[in-house]
């Protein structure tokens, strides 16, 4: 597995832990099967961490998205693209925990998933193999601004121009 | 038109270095095939059955002389000396080199063009009425609404990994010209009877392919600042929740079908009342700043008839048939919006060789305010063309080849590359629209038959979009030979309609006496200045079937 | 598309595209034995029998994985005077090229060297 973030390879604080068996885990990452059970169990020290299918419903997951410290969308395969909806309407029902997109992505998604609010990408080996961070590195600022509002940059090329118009620039 | 600004240009700039890394990426192995063939598909390239494709964006249809000259530039120095203008109005060249490609992308962007999704699964060009702007039963011009979707939907961060490709269509128009309801999304531009402001109707769920089906009102009045707001609900709810399990049921069309248009319609109107509009949406300012582009040219004050053009035709009928056939009426007195046929008998239906763009460019420039359109039916249009100036057009159009006299006519037809070029195709189509144009190259027998229109694809994918042809063909295999499927009282206007299949599938060398049946139907049955479309409606399938089955009983 | 493929009746021939390019290239023996492409259907390698077919196959699978070429696949075909002709017409077009351009293609000799064509007739 490799971990990334927009700085570059970094540790993984969080431990997958076995059904809801967390004791002694100061992070420990669970199932959403599990889920409810380790929130039961969780003493306040403990932080944690769910790991979500992308066809999971958010009106389910808005319930105890205040009790989570992250969520990990799996990507079953890098051409399907509901995580990214997914991370963005986690992020509209006011998530501020890490978000992490988990599977097989490629570098080229990358800016893509920082834009709909993830914060960081776990890889499997067979990808991390043949895409080393200093690609996902490059890629991710390959495209300086986007069009699109509302997606985290604020220094999108509409609101660009809106500034641009304010302060009395060419149109 | 619209023109780059420095945001643009740098947009355009940074994704011709970012797809030159993905090919470096992809040839050392970082990428493998499955990964890298999305995102050459995103930059509108494909790999056909005899060399790659590349596909590039005509957005809306809308082209400068100076767009054109290096189209036909690029098709010289890295073609076949021609290109292939599609039923999405964008260009394709059948024959690069992938190590030639970010070269030509640098040239594209060097007249402020690209390749930018094309193709794959992801809001594709969007495309508009080729008669904006001038067309007499215009209420708003399409273009600013199709530019600003061209901006928002280009890499958009959420929307680019979509379940399927996704076509946006837009009118301002009474009649439609864009076959909006043939669309992922189709827009059409209207007044609010009430408060008079100017809203999009927006339709979900058209499209043709192997379930065709006709696109479903789901918001009468939107207002128009609300649109790109909307439609990220709309994006939203399909990325979500369209089918992923099976791509020929993966279009919207397929989620809108089967939980119903007012199940989808809801799922909708609750994002869009969630999600934060004002931080979404373009601001007034912005949309003025497109809209300012397509302001109408200085055009001269003039009389609404010329006194010369109607001298010439007088003295010449070859020239007058031209310009019956291949002119529209235009907002501006003394105008007209003139269709360059790209279906000379015997030719591919859209194809142009780069001497014919380079022509059609000179004549944008000196004739029609530097400004032409491709239309989806695969021909060209001069869009401002003072009408004295019509006969010293069709003088220089004739010498190149490009003056027929057949828009509308059966001879008009919209067919996709097929097997010729195509890896997905199951059959041939440029050889039927050939042997069909052929057939009846008669130009007063064209005349007399009217306003028909053909179309061919060469497999279910549908891009001759067949269904809505008033007589569709559509290619398939069967038992390892090529077969045509022939479907008739297809529609594409604003009384969209899909075809029926009027019985077995027939030969190749049969299609053309099929045709020859069908159309004698109509010329024995018409009721005075009926239309074939018309005649079908009145008449219903019987007649046409019974003198297809003769053919269809007579080789099988 | 790198996915194994089910493989035709025999005899039959190795085609694909080849990665840089885009052009259709035949599997083919050189002058040493050792299996390399062309761009002349004419000189694509014939495997008649199982364990022909076989190296052909081990050869694709190497080739995708090398990243040389994408599309890799055999085609089952018929000898026509000595000359190895896809039985199914949609393979025949890529041997041959669009049938409504005759001037461009393999049919036109495009990609395939003077040399080449004197060796194989």
């Amino acid at each position: 597995m490799l971990l990334l973030d927009k700085t570059g390879a970094k540790a993984d604080v969080w431990t997958r832990s076995e059904g809801a068996a967390i004791d002694n885990i100061s992070h420990a990452l669970v199932t959403w099967e599990a889920l409810p059970e380790a929130l039961a169990q969780k003493t306040r020290d403990q932080r944690i961490g769910v790991i979500i299918p992308n066809d999971i419903s958010i009106a389910e997951l808005k319930l105890v998205l205040r009790q989570l410290s992250l969520v990990a969308v799996s990507f079953p395969a890098f051409s399907d693209g509901r995580g990214f909806s997914l991370a963005k309407l986690i992020r509209n029902h006011g998530f501020t925990g890490a978000l992490r997109a988990s599977g097989p992505l490629i570098a080229d998604q990358f800016a893509y998933a920082i834009s709909c609010g993830f914060d960081e990408i776990e890889l499997p080996d067979t990808s991390a193999g043949r895409q080393p961070a200093e690609q996902w590195l490059k890629a991710v600022a390959q495209i300086s601004h986007g069009y699109q509002r509302g997606y985290g940059d604020s220094r999108n090329i509409l609101d660009q121009r809106r500034a641009a118009r304010a302060a009395g620039g060419a149109a | 038109m619209y023109r780059y600004d420095e945001f643009d240009e740098r947009f355009v700039r940074e994704r011709v270095a970012q797809f030159r890394d993905q090919v470096s990426r992809r040839l050392d192995g970082s990428l493998t095939e499955d990964e890298f063939k999305p995102l050459r598909l995103k930059n509108g390239v494909y790999l056909q059955l005899h060399a790659y494709m590349l596909r590039i964006a005509v957005p809306y249809g809308t082209l400068s002389g100076r767009q054109l000259r290096q189209l036909a530039l690029i098709g010289e120095k890295y073609d076949r000396g021609y290109g292939h203008f599609t039923t999405r109005t964008n260009l394709q060249f059948n024959w690069p080199k992938l190590r030639d490609i970010p070269d030509i992308l640098d040239l594209l962007a060097d007249v402020e063009m690209h390749c930018i999704q094309t193709s794959g699964n992801c809001i594709r060009n969007v495309t508009a009425d080729h008669f904006a702007g001038v067309a007499q039963d215009e209420l708003e011009d399409p273009r600013p609404t199709a530019e600003l979707l061209r901006q928002w939907s280009s890499l958009h961060p959420e929307f680019s990994y979509l379940p399927r490709k996704f076509k946006i269509a837009v009118t301002g128009a009474e009649h439609d010209r864009a076959v909006i309801k043939a669309h992922d999304i189709g827009l059409r531009l209207r007044r609010h009877p009430d408060t008079h402001e100017t809203c999009y109707e927006v339709s979900v769920g058209g499209g043709l392919g192997r379930t065709p089906m006709i696109g479903k009102v789901v918001r009468d009045y939107l207002p128009k600042p609300d649109l790109l707001a909307y439609l990220e609900a709309i994006m939203r709810v399909y990325n979500l929740e369209g089918r992923r399990d099976n791509k020929y049921k993966a279009r919207v069309k397929i989620l809108v079908h089967e939980i119903g248009v007012e199940e989808f319609k809801r799922r909708v109107e609750e994002e869009f009342a969630r999600l934060d509009g004002p931080s979404v949406n373009a601001d007034p300012a912005e949309i003025a700043r497109i809209a300012a582009y397509f302001a109408p040219p200085a055009y001269e004050t003039l009389p609404e008839v010329s006194r010369v053009l109607e001298a010439t035709k007088a003295g010449n009928p070859a020239f007058a048939r031209w310009v019956e056939t291949n002119t529209t009426p235009h907002k501006a007195p003394g105008y007209t919006a003139l269709t360059i046929s790209l279906k000379p008998i015997g030719e591919a239906p859209g194809d142009a060789t780069s001497d014919q763009m380079r022509l059609v460019a000179d004549l944008a420039e000196q004739y029609s305010h530097d400004e032409l359109r491709v239309t989806h039916a695969q021909n060209l249009v001069l869009p401002h063309v003072r009408q004295r100036d019509l006969f010293a057009i069709w003088q220089k159009l004739g010498e190149a080849g490009l003056a027929s006299a057949n828009i509308g006519l059966i001879t008009d037809i919209i067919a996709c590359p097929g097997l010729d070029y195509c890896a997905l195709a199951t059959a041939r189509s440029i050889p039927i629209a050939q042997a069909i144009q052929q057939r009846f190259a008669d130009d007063e027998r064209q005349r007399l038959i009217g306003e028909l229109n053909i179309k061919i694809s060469g497999c279910i994918n549908a891009c001759g979009h067949h269904h809505v042809g008033h007589i569709g063909i559509l290619g398939l295999e069967k038992r390892g030979i090529e077969s045509y499927q022939i479907t008739l009282g297809g529609e594409s206007t604003e009384n969209a309609k899909i075809g029926e299949i009027l019985g077995p599938g027939v030969a190749a060398e049969d299609v053309p006496e099929a045709i020859e049946r069908i159309v004698e139907v109509y010329l024995t049955q018409r009721v005075g200045n009926e239309s074939f479309i018309e005649s079908v409606r009145r008449l219903g399938l019987a007649p046409f079937k019974a003198a297809f089955q003769e053919v269809a009983h007579a080789v099988a | 598309m790198a996915a194994a493929v089910k493989r035709p009746p025999l005899p039959a021939i190795l085609l694909a595209n080849d990665l840089l390019d885009g052009d259709i290239v035949f599997a083919t023996a050189a002058p040493d034995g050792a299996l390399v492409w062309t761009r002349d259907p004419a000189h694509a390698l014939v495997a008649a029998d199982d364990p022909a077919a076989e190296r052909l196959e081990a050869y694709a699978a190497n080739q995708l994985a090398t990243n040389h070429v994408v599309d890799a696949y055999l085609v089952d075909v018929a000898i026509e005077g000595g000359l190895p002709v896809p039985r199914h017409y949609r393979e025949r077009m890529k041997t041959l090229g669009p049938s409504n351009r005759l001037d461009l293609g393999k049919q036109a000799g495009e990609g395939i060297d003077a040399q080449s064509k004197r060796v194989s007739a």
